[in-house]
C-alpha cells in the first residue's frame, strides 16, 4: 500500500493555494471598462510586440480620420471606441481562457490515461499490468477535473463569459454562418453532449477500477474478462465522443473554421501527455521504492510510446497545417494566419518541444532506459503540449492580447496541485501493484 | 597454417545456450555458431559486441535529409524560382511545407537502403556468394558450435562438449580461409 507523504500533500496544497490566489487576482485585474483598457495600453506602451503591430493600422486610420472634416471625426471616434471595446473583451477573456486551458490540459491527461488503460486491456498487452494501478490513479482525476470542466463549459455555453462566440445571441443574430451551425452549437445541446461524454467516460472509469479492485480478492479470471469487455466497448464509445468533444470544447472557439482531422490531432496530443505522465509518476514511485517490479524495460516501453506518439502528433499537426497552407482557401487559412502572425514563437516553438526534442533525445534505445532522460524529455513534452492547447484556444478568445503571465501560470499551478493531490490520494486507495491478472506474471518478468 | 576446429552439433536452442555459457566459462574460444533461426540472447551469452547498424542508419538519414534539402533548394529556389500556382519560392523556408514530404521520404529512403547495403557488405552477403555452411542440417533443425581446437587436448575437449549436451562431435581440418 502507498501512503500519501505529508510533504507531497503540503506541496500539492501550496500549489493549489498559490494558484487560486493568482487566478482570483487575474480576474480582479482584468479591465472592466474601455477607459481602463486605454489606461493599461498607455501604461504598458501598447503591450508587447505583436500587440503593437496589430494595432498600428487601427491607429493610422484613426488619425487620418481625425484630420478629416467633423463627420469623419465621429467615425474615427467610434472606430477607436470599437477597437477599445474589442481589446476589452480580449482582456476580459484572458483569465477565463487561462483557466480553461489549464483545466482542459490536466483533464485530457486523465482522459488519455483512461484510453491508454482501456487499450492495454483490449490489446491484452503483456507488459503493462504492473502499471495499471498507476494508470488508475491518474484517471482518478477524471472525476473532479471533469466536474470543473463541466462547470466551465456551462459558464461559457450560457454566455456568462465570452469564451465561445457562438454562445452570444447578439453575435449569432448578425452571423449567417453561426445561425447555420446553431442547431449543433447552442448552449443546451452543447451541455447535454458534454454530460453524455463525461458521464460515459466516468462510468467506464468507475467500473474498470471496481473490476480491477475486485479481481485482487479472486483467483479466477472473471473480473479480467469483464474488464476486457467493457474496455472494448469503451474504446468504441471513446473514439466517437473524443472526436465530438474536440469539436465542441476546442474547435468551436473558432466556429467559422473547421478541420476534419482535428479530433485525431487532439487525441494524439492527449495520448502523448497521458503516457508521459504515466512514465513520470511511475519513475517517481519507483524512486521512492514503491514499484520494485517495474524495471528498465517498462520504462523503455513507455518511452517508446512517448517517442512514437510525439511523432504521430507531429504527423497530424503537419498534415493539418500543410493541407490548409497548400490549398490556401481563405476561409480555412485565416486560422493559421492569425496564429503565425500573433503567436509565432509558441506556434513554432511547440514544434521544437513536441517533435525535435523527443525525437532526438528518445531515439537512442539506451537513453529510453535512463530515467532522468525520460523525465527531462517528459517535462518538455508536457510543457510543449500545454503550449499546443494554448495556441488552439487563445487566438480565438484573446487574440493579440495574449501573454503567459500571472493568470496562465496560476491556473497551471492550481490544476497541477489539484492533479497531484487527487492522483496521489487515489494511489493510496489500493495496493500499488494488482494481485490477480492473467498477464501479471508476464508483466513482472517483462524484459525487452 | 592448417588449424583444427571442433564442430559440436546440438539439437535444441536451450541446450545450445547453456553449452555456450559453459564453453565460455571454460575459456575455450568459440569461432562461430550456426543456427537455423535467431536464438534470442545468443549474442549476449557469446559476448558479441552490440551492432552499430542503427547509428549508421541515423547518419544515412541525415545524408538523405541534406540531399533533399540541397536538391530542392537549388532546383526550386536558386536555379529557376518560377511562380507555380502562387507558391512562395522566395526562400527555402517560405515554401518549406511543400518540400517536407520529399524531405521525409528521402530521409527514409537513404536511411533504409544504405543501412541494408551496409548490412550486406558487413556480413559479406551477395548473389553468387559461396555458402559458408559446414553442415546443411544447421539450416533446418540443428545447431552447430565451432570451437577452435588450437593447443587444447582434443580428447578432453570432446568429453567436455559431450557433457554440455552435444549429439555429434567432429574434428575438422580447417585449412581454407573463408
Amino acid at each position: 500500500m502507498y501512503t500519501l507523504p505529508s510533504k507531497l500533500k503540503l506541496f500539492a496544497i501550496v500549489f493549489m493555494v498559490i494558484g487560486a490566489i493568482g487566478i482570483v487576482s487575474g480576474f480582479l485585474t482584468a479591465p472592466k471598462t474601455t477607459a481602463e483598457v486605454k489606461e493599461m495600453m498607455a501604461a504598458h506602451g501598447d503591450g508587447h510586440g505583436s500587440d503593437a503591430s496589430h494595432e498600428a493600422p487601427h491607429h493610422e486610420t484613426a488619425t487620418t480620420h481625425e484630420a478629416a472634416p467633423s463627420e469623419g471625426h465621429q467615425d474615427a471616434h467610434s472606430s477607436e471606441e470599437a477597437h477599445l471595446e474589442h481589446t476589452l473583451h480580449q482582456m476580459q477573456n484572458r483569465p477565463w481562457s487561462a483557466l480553461y486551458i489549464a483545466c482542459f490540459f490536466f483533464f485530457m491527461i486523465a482522459l488519455g490515461a483512461l484510453a491508454f488503460y482501456a487499450i492495454q486491456f483490449a490489446a491484452q498487452a503483456g507488459w503493462s499490468q504492473v502499471l495499471f494501478r498507476v494508470m488508475e490513479g491518474i484517471t482518478a482525476y477524471l472525476v473532479p477535473g471533469g466536474i470543473i470542466m463541466f462547470v466551465l463549459l456551462a459558464l461559457s455555453g450560457f454566455h456568462i463569459n465570452h469564451l465561445f462566440v457562438w454562445a452570444d445571441p447578439e453575435v449569432v443574430a448578425h452571423d449567417k454562418l453561426l445561425q447555420g451551425k446553431a442547431s449543433w452549437l447552442n448552449g443546451t445541446w452543447f451541455l447535454v453532449r458534454a454530460a453524455i461524454f463525461l458521464g460515459g467516460w466516468m462510468l467506464y472509469r468507475h467500473f474498470a477500477v471496481k473490476f480491477s479492485r475486485n479481481s485482487d480478492d479472486e483467483t479466477d479470471n472473471r473480473w479480467f474478462k469483464k474488464s476486457f469487455k467493457i474496455s472494448a466497448g469503451f474504446l468504441v464509445f471513446f473514439i466517437y465522443t473524443e472526436s465530438m468533444m474536440s469539436w465542441d470544447w476546442i474547435m468551436s472557439f473558432d466556429p467559422h473554421w473547421f478541420s476534419t482531422l482535428f479530433g485525431w490531432y487532439v487525441l494524439a496530443g492527449m495520448m502523448v501527455c497521458a503516457i508521459t505522465t504515466i512514465a513520470l509518476i511511475t519513475i517517481f514511485l519507483k524512486s521512492k521504492g514503491y514499484l520494485e517490479v517495474v524495471n528498465d524495460s517498462h520504462i523503455h516501453d513507455l518511452a517508446k510510446f512517448m517517442f512514437g506518439f510525439s511523432i504521430f502528433w507531429t504527423y497530424l499537426w503537419f498534415s493539418q497545417f500543410m493541407l490548409i497552407w497548400y490549398a490556401n482557401i481563405p476561409e480555412e487559412v485565416t486560422y493559421f494566419i492569425t496564429r503565425i502572425e500573433q503567436y509565432k514563437l509558441p506556434f513554432f516553438g511547440m514544434l521544437a518541444m513536441n517533435f525535435l526534442f523527443p525525437v532526438l533525445l528518445l531515439m537512442n534505445s539506451d537513453y529510453k532506459r535512463v530515467n532522468w532522460f525520460v523525465v527531462l524529455t517528459g517535462i518538455v513534452i508536457l510543457a510543449g503540449h500545454y503550449v499546443d492547447i494554448f495556441v488552439m484556444v487563445m487566438p480565438a478568445t484573446v487574440g493579440s492580447s495574449w501573454y503567459i503571465g500571472i493568470p496562465e501560470i496560476s491556473s497551471i499551478f492550481f490544476f497541477f496541485g489539484l492533479f497531484i493531490y487527487v492522483v496521489f490520494t487515489a494511489l493510496t486507495k489500493a495496493p500499488i501493484v494488482m494481485k490477480n491478472n492473467p498477464f501479471l506474471k508476464e508483466s513482472k518478468q517483462y524484459h525487452y | 597454417m592448417a588449424s583444427k576446429v571442433i564442430h559440436a552439433i546440438y539439437n535444441d536452442d536451450d541446450i545450445l545456450m547453456n553449452a555456450v555459457k559453459k564453453v565460455r566459462a571454460e575459456r575455450y574460444h568459440i569461432e562461430e555458431v550456426y543456427t537455423p533461426f535467431p536464438v534470442h540472447g545468443l549474442d549476449k551469452v557469446m559476448g558479441l559486441a552490440p551492432t552499430r547498424i542503427a547509428i549508421t542508419s541515423f547518419l544515412y538519414g541525415l545524408v538523405g535529409l541534406s540531399v533533399a534539402t540541397l536538391m530542392m533548394n537549388f532546383i526550386m529556389i536558386e536555379d529557376w524560382p518560377q511562380n507555380i500556382g502562387g507558391k512562395p519560392s522566395f526562400s527555402y523556408i517560405a515554401n518549406m511545407p511543400s518540400f517536407v514530404p520529399i524531405m521525409f521520404e528521402l530521409t527514409v529512403f537513404f536511411a533504409a537502403h544504405l543501412m541494408v547495403i551496409t548490412f550486406y557488405m558487413r556480413s559479406k552477403l551477395w548473389p553468387f556468394k559461396k555458402a559458408e555452411n559446414p553442415d546443411p542440417r544447421t539450416t533446418d533443425d540443428h545447431f552447430l558450435m565451432a570451437i577452435d581446437a588450437g593447443h587444447h587436448d582434443v580428447e578432453k575437449l570432446s568429453k567436455f562438449l559431450h557433457t554440455t549436451g552435444a549429439i555429434e562431435i567432429s574434428l575438422i581440418d580447417n585449412d581454407e580461409d573463408h
